[in-house]
C-alpha cells in the first residue's frame, strides 16, 4: 500500500521549484526506526508464531515435538473451529446491516440541528469510553437468568404471561444477545465518525438539493450517503476488523459458551492457548486469524478504498 | 536548512529509536537471582539462632514466595509465619507476593517459560505439576523430606504428599487436602420431608424428585466454569469403575471409552433429564453457584471442603446455610467403587529448581504440626500433618476431614491430575452433556480423543 501512496504523493507535488525531490537516503534513514520497531515487534513474533504453529508445544522448555501442518489440518477439520467462524461471520453480517445503519441515522438525526446534540452525543458516546470488561461484566448482570437479580427479567416479568428468559445460558439466544452488547457499545463511536463526516459536508450542496425540490429522504439518499463515502468505508472496515477479533467482551461474559454456542475465532485460539496451554496449536489458530483479516483487508482495500487515495473526497 | 542537518536528525532519531528498541527486551527486572549467587554479606551476622537443620550460613539468602491466600485471616498468618521465621533466621529474606488466584496462574505460566520459577510456589499438584517437573523447573525434594530418619515425610499423610510427588520422587508438599461432597441444606431436605440423605444413586434421583416436587430446586450449579458439573461425571465414573477403571485408562492399559465411563454419562444424562438445575445454571458462575446454594434457593451442591465459607461469602446475608450438612457421593448399584472413595484435591506448595536449601527449611516450617494447627484453627485448611486436625473448629471441616480419613481410596480431581490439555477438554466435553450438544458416547470419546495425544 505505501508504494502506490508515495507514487500518488509525488506526482501530485512534481518537481516544483519550493520542494525539491526527497533525497533518498534521508526517507530511508526516515523510515529506518519505525521499520525496526516494525520487525521487532510485528514481524519478528509473526515468525516465531509461524515457527511455533508446526509443533505440539505446551510453553514449557523448548519445542521440540515437529508435526509439521499438523495442527492447521486440525484446525481447519474442528467442527468447533467452524462454529467459531461462522459466528464471527454472523457478527460482521449483522453489525453492517444494523449496527452501522443504525449509527447513521442516529448521526443524521443528532447530528448537526437538533438542539441540545451535544448532549446526545455525550449518552451515546458513553458506551464506547466503558472498558469491554466492564461492559461485560454490567451486562452479564442485567442479563441474570433471576428476575430478582437480573434487571431485564424484573423488567420482563412485570409484563403479564411473560416468563423470565434465560439469556446468555440459552444455546440460541447467547450470541443475539451478545450483538445487542457489541451494539450498545459501539454506535457511539461509528455515529461520532459519521458526525465529522457529515460536519464536511458543505451545506451549500444540500441547500442546492432542497432548491432543485428534492426531499429529505431524497437529499439524504443522493446527497448526505455519497458524500459520506469515505467515513462510511473507514466504519465497515473498522466494523468488520473489529467483529474479526472481538474477544473480551464474549470472554468476559460467556467464554465462549455455553458448549461454544458464542465461541468466536479469538476466544478459540484462546482456549487452546491460554487454558489448555497447547501454544503451538493456538500460535496456528492466531495464523489462521490473521490470514482471514490480512485477506479481508488487501481485498477490501483494493475494491473500496481506492478512491480515497486518489483524493475523491 | 541543509541537507546535513536533516541527515544528522534522521540519524540522531533513528539512534534513539534502535536504542530505545533494543533497550526493551533487555530492561525487565533481571529474574530473581538464585539464592546462592548472593555475595555473601561480610561476618557481621554470624549471630543467628541455629536453623533446625541449616548449618548456619553467614550468605544473605532471599526467598521468594508466591501465594493466593488473598485474604483474612489467611494473609496475615502466612505473612507472621514468614516475620517469625525471619527473625530466627536473620540471613533469610523472605518475600511474599500475594496474587489472586486467575492472576497468579497467569503470572505463574509467564516466568515458567521464561524458565524462572519462584522458589516456593502455591499449587495443586496432578498434570499441571508434572508438566512443570518434566520441563525441569521444579526441584526434587526427597532427599530432604527423608533427612533424620524421614521425620518431615512421616509427619505429612501420605495421600496428600502424593499428590506433589512424580516417578516416585517429590517436588513439593502439600498444606491442605479435602474433598467433593454433596453439601445439603437439613431445612430443605425437612421440607421435602426427606429423613436421611441418600446413600445410593436411586435413593440420590428418588430425593431428586421429591424436592422437585416440594418445589425446591434440588441442585445448584455453575456450569459456566465446567468443572463443579464434571466432578458430577468423574465422580459417577469413581463410583462405577472404581480405582480400576481410571487407573486402567490413564495407564493407556484400558480407555475413556471404557463401559464405567459411558456409563458415568448415562447416569448423568438422567440426571439432567430430571432438570433439577437452577434455572440458567449453564451460564452461571461457580461463585454463582453457591450464592444460590447460600441463598437457601437449592437444596445441594457438590462441592469441596470450601464449600461452607464460600456459600456464605456469596450468600446475601453472608452467613450462608444455617443448617448445613454432608454426605459422600452415593454408591451406583452394581459399581466397583466403594462409597468411601473420594474425589479431591487441595492446596501445596511446589519448589522452583532454584530455591535455596533456606526456602526448603522454610516450607519445612510452614507445615510442622504446630503450623498446620494454626490454619487449621482459623478454619485456612484441612490439614495434612498427622495430628493436626485436632485444632480443626468448624464442624463442616470435620465432616470433611473424618470422612477424606475414611476413605480407602483417594483421587486428585480428574482435571487436575490429567495433563493441563486433556483436563480441558474433559470439562468441555461434560458441559456437552449438560446442554445436550453430546451424547455419553460422544463424551468418552472427546475424553478418549484428548488422553491419545496427551497421555505419553
Amino acid at each position: 500500500m505505501e508504494i502506490p501512496a508515495f507514487k500518488n504523493m509525488k506526482s501530485k507535488r512534481g518537481p516544483g521549484p519550493s520542494l525539491r525531490s526527497p533525497d533518498t537516503t534521508t526517507i530511508i534513514l526516515f523510515l529506518l526506526p519505525a521499520f525496526v520497531l516494525f520487525l521487532l515487534f510485528l514481524v519478528y513474533p509473526i515468525a516465531r508464531s509461524i515457527y511455533y504453529s508446526t509443533f505440539d508445544w505446551n510453553g514449557l522448555g523448548p519445542a521440540v515435538d515437529f508435526v509439521g501442518l499438523d495442527n492447521f489440518r486440525q484446525i481447519l477439520t474442528d467442527t468447533v473451529f467452524m462454529t467459531a467462524v461462522w459466528n464471527c461471520l454472523l457478527i460482521v453480517v449483522l453489525s453492517l446491516i444494523v449496527q452501522l445503519p443504525f449509527s447513521l441515522a442516529l448521526a443524521i438525526m443528532v447530528g448537526r440541528d437538533l438542539p441540545g446534540r451535544a448532549f446526545f452525543r455525550a449518552v451515546f458516546f458513553m458506551p464506547y469510553v466503558l472498558s469491554e470488561v466492564i461492559t461485560g461484566i454490567i451486562w452479564v448482570s442485567l442479563f441474570n437468568p433471576d428476575p430478582q437479580q437480573g434487571l431485564i427479567n424484573a423488567l420482563l416479568v412485570l409484563i403479564p404471561g411473560v416468563q423470565p428468559q434465560l439469556f446468555l445460558s440459552d444455546l440460541n439466544m447467547v450470541l443475539p444477545c451478545i450483538f445487542v452488547v457489541l451494539t450498545w457499545k459501539y454506535f457511539g463511536l461509528h455515529m461520532l465518525l459519521y458526525m465529522a463526516g457529515l460536519q464536511s459536508i458543505p451545506r451549500e450542496v444540500e441547500e442546492a438539493a432542497i432548491m432543485d425540490g428534492a426531499n429529505t429522504w431524497q437529499s439524504i439518499r443522493y446527497i448526505t450517503i455519497p458524500l459520506l463515502g469515505s467515513t462510511i468505508r473507514t466504519t465497515i472496515q473498522l466494523s468488520v476488523l473489529g467483529s474479526l477479533t472481538q474477544f473480551n467482551l464474549i470472554w468476559v461474559m460467556t467464554q465462549g459458551g455455553p458448549v461454544n454456542a458464542s465461541e468466536v475465532m479469538a476466544t478459540y485460539m484462546y482456549r487452546f492457548g491460554f487454558v489448555r496451554f497447547q501454544l503451538g496449536y493456538g500460535s496456528a489458530v492466531a495464523l489462521v486469524m490473521l490470514l482471514i483479516c490480512l485477506v479481508f483487508s488487501v481485498v477490501y482495500l483494493r475494491l473500496a478504498r481506492q478512491p480515497d487515495y486518489l483524493g475523491g473526497m | 536548512m541543509s541537507r546535513k542537518f536533516y541527515t544528522l536528525l534522521s540519524v540522531i532519531l533513528m539512534a534513539s529509536f534502535v536504542l530505545a528498541a533494543c533497550g526493551t527486551p533487555a530492561t525487565p527486572t533481571p529474574a530473581p537471582a538464585p539464592a546462592d549467587t548472593v555475595a555473601p554479606v561480610a561476618t557481621d551476622a554470624p549471630t543467628a539462632v541455629p536453623a533446625t537443620d541449616v548449618p548456619a550460613p553467614a550468605a544473605k539468602v532471599t526467598v521468594n514466595w508466591w501465594h493466593i491466600t488473598t485474604k483474612d485471616p489467611g494473609k496475615t498468618i502466612w505473612q507472621k509465619m514468614a516475620n517469625d521465621y525471619m527473625a530466627a533466621h536473620p540471613n533469610v529474606d523472605i518475600q511474599i507476593t500475594v496474587l489472586e488466584n486467575e492472576a497468579f496462574k497467569t503470572k505463574l505460566s509467564t516466568v515458567l517459560q521464561s524458565g524462572n520459577p519462584p522458589d516456593i510456589f502455591q499449587s495443586w499438584g496432578g498434570g499441571d505439576m508434572n508438566q512443570q517437573i518434566s520441563a525441569g523447573l521444579l526441584q526434587d525434594i526427597t532427599p530432604a523430606l527423608d533427612a533424620d530418619g524421614g521425620a518431615w515425610r512421616k509427619s505429612i499423610a501420605p495421600g496428600a504428599l502424593g499428590v506433589y510427588a512424580y516417578q516416585g520422587k517429590n517436588y513439593g508438599v502439600p498444606w491442605d487436602m479435602g474433598m467433593v461432597g454433596f453439601w445439603y441444606n437439613k431445612d430443605l431436605f425437612a421440607k421435602a420431608k426427606i429423613a436421611n440423605p441418600p446413600a445410593t444413586w436411586t435413593e440420590f434421583i428418588a430425593d431428586v424428585k421429591a424436592l422437585k416436587a416440594a418445589g425446591i430446586t434440588p441442585i445448584s450449579l455453575g456450569e459456566k466454569d465446567k468443572w463443579p458439573g464434571m466432578h458430577i461425571w468423574s465422580y459417577l465414573a469413581t463410583r462405577i469403575g472404581g480405582q480400576a477403571a481410571f487407573d486402567a485408562a490413564y495407564s493407556r492399559k484400558g480407555s475413556f471409552t471404557d463401559p464405567a465411563f459411558v456409563q458415568a454419562g448415562q447416569k448423568l444424562k438422567e440426571l439432567i433429564a430430571l432438570q433439577p438445575f437452577q434455572p440458567g445454571y449453564l451460564a452461571a458462575t461457580h461463585d454463582q453457584m453457591q450464592a444460590t446454594f447460600g441463598n437457601g434457593k437449592a437444596a445441594m451442591e457438590l462441592s469441596g471442603q470450601w464449600a461452607p465459607s464460600v456459600e456464605a461469602a456469596n450468600s446475601v446475608d453472608k452467613k450462608g446455610v444455617a443448617n448445613l450438612g454432608l454426605f459422600n457421593f452415593p454408591a451406583v448399584e452394581g459399581g466397583a467403587g466403594d462409597v468411601s472413595d473420594v474425589v479431591g484435591g487441595g492446596n501445596g506448595f511446589a519448589i522452583g529448581k532454584n530455591a535455596s536449601p533456606e526456602a526448603i527449611d522454610f516450607v519445612k516450617y510452614l507445615t510442622s504440626l504446630d503450623n498446620q494447627k494454626v490454619t487449621a484453627a482459623a478454619n485456612q485448611n484441612i490439614p495434612v500433618v498427622i495430628g493436626a486436625e485436632t485444632a480443626l473448629a468448624d464442624p463442616n471441616m470435620v465432616l470433611v476431614q473424618k470422612d477424606f480419613a475414611a476413605a480407602k481410596y483417594f483421587q486428585l480431581y480428574y482435571d487436575q491430575y490429567l495433563p493441563p490439555a486433556m483436563g480441558s477438554v474433559l470439562n468441555d466435553a461434560v458441559q456437552g452433556l449438560f446442554a445436550g450438544t453430546l451424547t455419553p458416547e460422544q463424551v468418552a470419546q472427546k475424553i478418549e480423543d484428548a488422553a491419545k495425544q496427551n497421555i505419553k
